[in-house]
């Protein structure tokens, strides 16, 4: 099996990083500490390794997140990650084709 | 909360676990005969040129082997049980390697009774934390070959650490060096919630089990 | 108002046989709002002892559709597929949660997308999420210049191979081509290798007509031709990619 296969796009963790961030965050941005370049979540590459998961930076691998769920608990290792850019109208629900009123 | 849907007929990899072995697969673990990868960031790829092992931290002086010299020191197989926290086991698998008690044994530790434990450190930024005792008395090894081959990559190659008694992820892939030290220091996935010592026989699979 | 994804209970309504080792499963889902063409869903099965484990699958059908369709390879290995390939029937229910996906999806109600020509690239089951996007397409009459280049091993298992066939010979913006890697049929003058960057380089619409591209499939087709393209001069933002992992199919 070759190693590039076991990753899949960060649009894979949409269904994880939704259960944490009641958002679309796979079109939110971040920093990478490793290499300071800015990243859509969606273009990370994502590690689902059975024990959690990770989020890579796609240029220099660096982990931006690491989630495990646990007893109950989402706990999340961010260090990987410096600045969080996230478009105010997808916290709002303000995405086109979608119509969560409620 | 609503009652869990149950997929009809849906069996999972699981299966039913022989009888005969249920003294052997501890509890909540199924038997399997894969070997499954599981992968938390890009395969590292070291070459043998490259490739070295070494031990420091809170010692008088590090110890380091290349490929050639660790290769030289005395090897033995081992036909072992490993158990992952994910719920599978495999019986009997075969590994070949040097064992940690060798690589502890130009090390005056005598002198530095406040090392207690140990942080392996990985190609690729993993890491892992352990009780140095676990390592010591015939529990550990840097195996390098499993069932008869070198070891494969994407199963940690060219060498990874092995601890059989303890959940499979203390058995740190791509290990490249030990750090002794006094105090104990949370891995990558003890940092987030799992187990610190991790005894499949315990079920110490997370935090405050 | 940010919206968390909750579990539906989805029924089997229709099983579509599409190829040898591919399905489509026609779902009612209730409470399902709408969605984008290219978005995904996690489907979740739990066995009777409590053990659960879920996969993403893209969805197939486009957002006016009545029904939700997902399109199913059955992996030899998989844990999950050969349940939802052998074992469900009709009158089933499954869990999922979604849509899924901001970022991999293709709106016709965009502006922005009916300037950029389109660039679709399928290796095996990647097909499904583009399919989204051509039927979405088709529905919503937009005719922005559209190719479609599609790999599969064999002939017989070109997944939704009479629809395309018939999308593409009423609409002259569409065009479809197939590549046949393992074995091409007598008489066959479509491509038969890998996607590889000649190939890339002979259909692909030219940078600069600013064209948006789509890739879906096996991790290291997906990678590949991201990487051709760039070469053959797309900047980096145009492409977007979507790896369903080593075999396809969304299973890990």
């Amino acid at each position: 099996m070759r190693d590039t296969d076991l990753r899949l796009d960060g649009n894979a963790a949409g269904g994880l990083l939704n259960e944490i961030f009641p958002f679309e965050m796979t079109t939110a941005e971040a920093t990478c500490a490793g290499c300071g370049t800015m990243k859509l979540f969606g273009e990370t590459m994502f590690y689902r390794h059975g024990m959690g998961a990770i989020l890579r930076c796609a240029d220099c691998d660096t982990a931006l997140i690491r989630i495990t769920h646990v007893r109950g608990y989402y706990q999340l290792d961010l260090s990987g990650m410096t600045y969080v850019r996230i478009a105010a109208d997808i916290i709002t629900g303000h995405r086109s084709g979608t119509d969560h009123s409620q | 909360m609503a009652d869990t849907f149950i997929s009809r007929g849906f069996k999972g990899r699981a299966g039913t676990t022989d009888r005969a072995l249920k003294g052997r697969i501890p509890p909540g673990q199924y038997e399997t005969k894969d070997f499954p990868v599981l992968s938390a960031g890009p395969t590292p790829r070291t070459s043998i040129e490259q490739w070295n092992f070494s031990i420091y931290g809170e010692i008088a002086e590090e110890v380091k082997w290349t490929w050639n010299e660790f290769l030289n020191l005395p090897r033995e197989s081992v036909t072992v049980d490993i158990h992952c926290v994910t719920k599978w086991s495999k019986l009997d698998t075969v590994w070949t390697g040097v064992s940690v008690d060798i690589l502890l044994k130009d090390i005056n530790l005598e002198a530095q009774p406040a090392i207690g434990y140990l942080i392996a450190y990985c190609d690729g930024g993993y890491t892992t934390n352990l009780p140095l005792a676990d390592v010591r008395g015939g529990k550990a090894w840097i195996a390098y070959e499993h069932d008869g081959k070198p070891l494969a990559p994407e199963h940690g190659g060219p060498a990874r650490l092995l601890v059989p008694h303890l959940y499979f992820w203390k058995s740190a892939k791509w290990v490249r060096g030990f750090k002794l030290v006094a105090e104990n220091k949370a891995g990558f996935w003890e940092s987030l919630g799992y187990h610190n010592y991790g005894d499949p026989w315990k079920e110490q699979r997370y935090a405050g089990d | 108002m940010a919206q968390q994804l909750k579990w539906h209970l989805a029924k089997v309504l229709e099983i579509r046989q599409e190829t040898p080792k591919v399905k489509s499963l026609i779902l009612e889902v209730p409470n399902w709002t709408t969605h984008l063409a290219g978005q995904h869903v996690d489907v979740r099965l739990t066995a009777e002892d409590g053990y659960q484990t879920q996969r993403s699958y893209s969805i197939a059908s486009p957002p006016e559709d009545t029904y939700l369709m997902l399109t199913v390879e059955r992996i030899e290995d998989g844990e999950v597929s050969p349940y939802l390939t052998d074992d469900l029937r009709v009158g089933d229910r499954i869990e999922l949660r979604g849509p899924i996906g901001g970022y991999f999806v293709w709106n016709a109600q965009d502006a922005r997308n009916n300037h950029s020509p389109l660039f679709l690239v399928a290796g095996g089951s990647g097909i499904v999420p583009l399919m989204a996007m051509i039927r979405h397409r088709a529905n919503s009459g937009n005719k922005v210049p559209t190719k479609l280049l599609y790999s599969s091993p064999y002939h017989e298992e070109i997944i939704y191979r009479e629809e395309l066939d018939d999308i593409s010979a009423n609409d002259f913006s569409l065009r479809v081509i197939h590549t046949l890697t393992r074995r091409q049929p007598q008489h066959w003058n479509g491509y038969g290798r890998r996607i590889d960057l000649a190939m890339l380089a002979e259909t692909a619409w030219e940078p600069a007509e600013n064209p948006r591209a789509f890739t879906c499939g096996p991790t290291t087709l997906v990678e590949a031709v991201a990487s051709s393209l760039q070469k053959l001069g797309y900047k980096p933002e145009s492409i977007k990619t979507e790896r369903f992992g080593p075999t396809g199919g969304g299973t890990v």
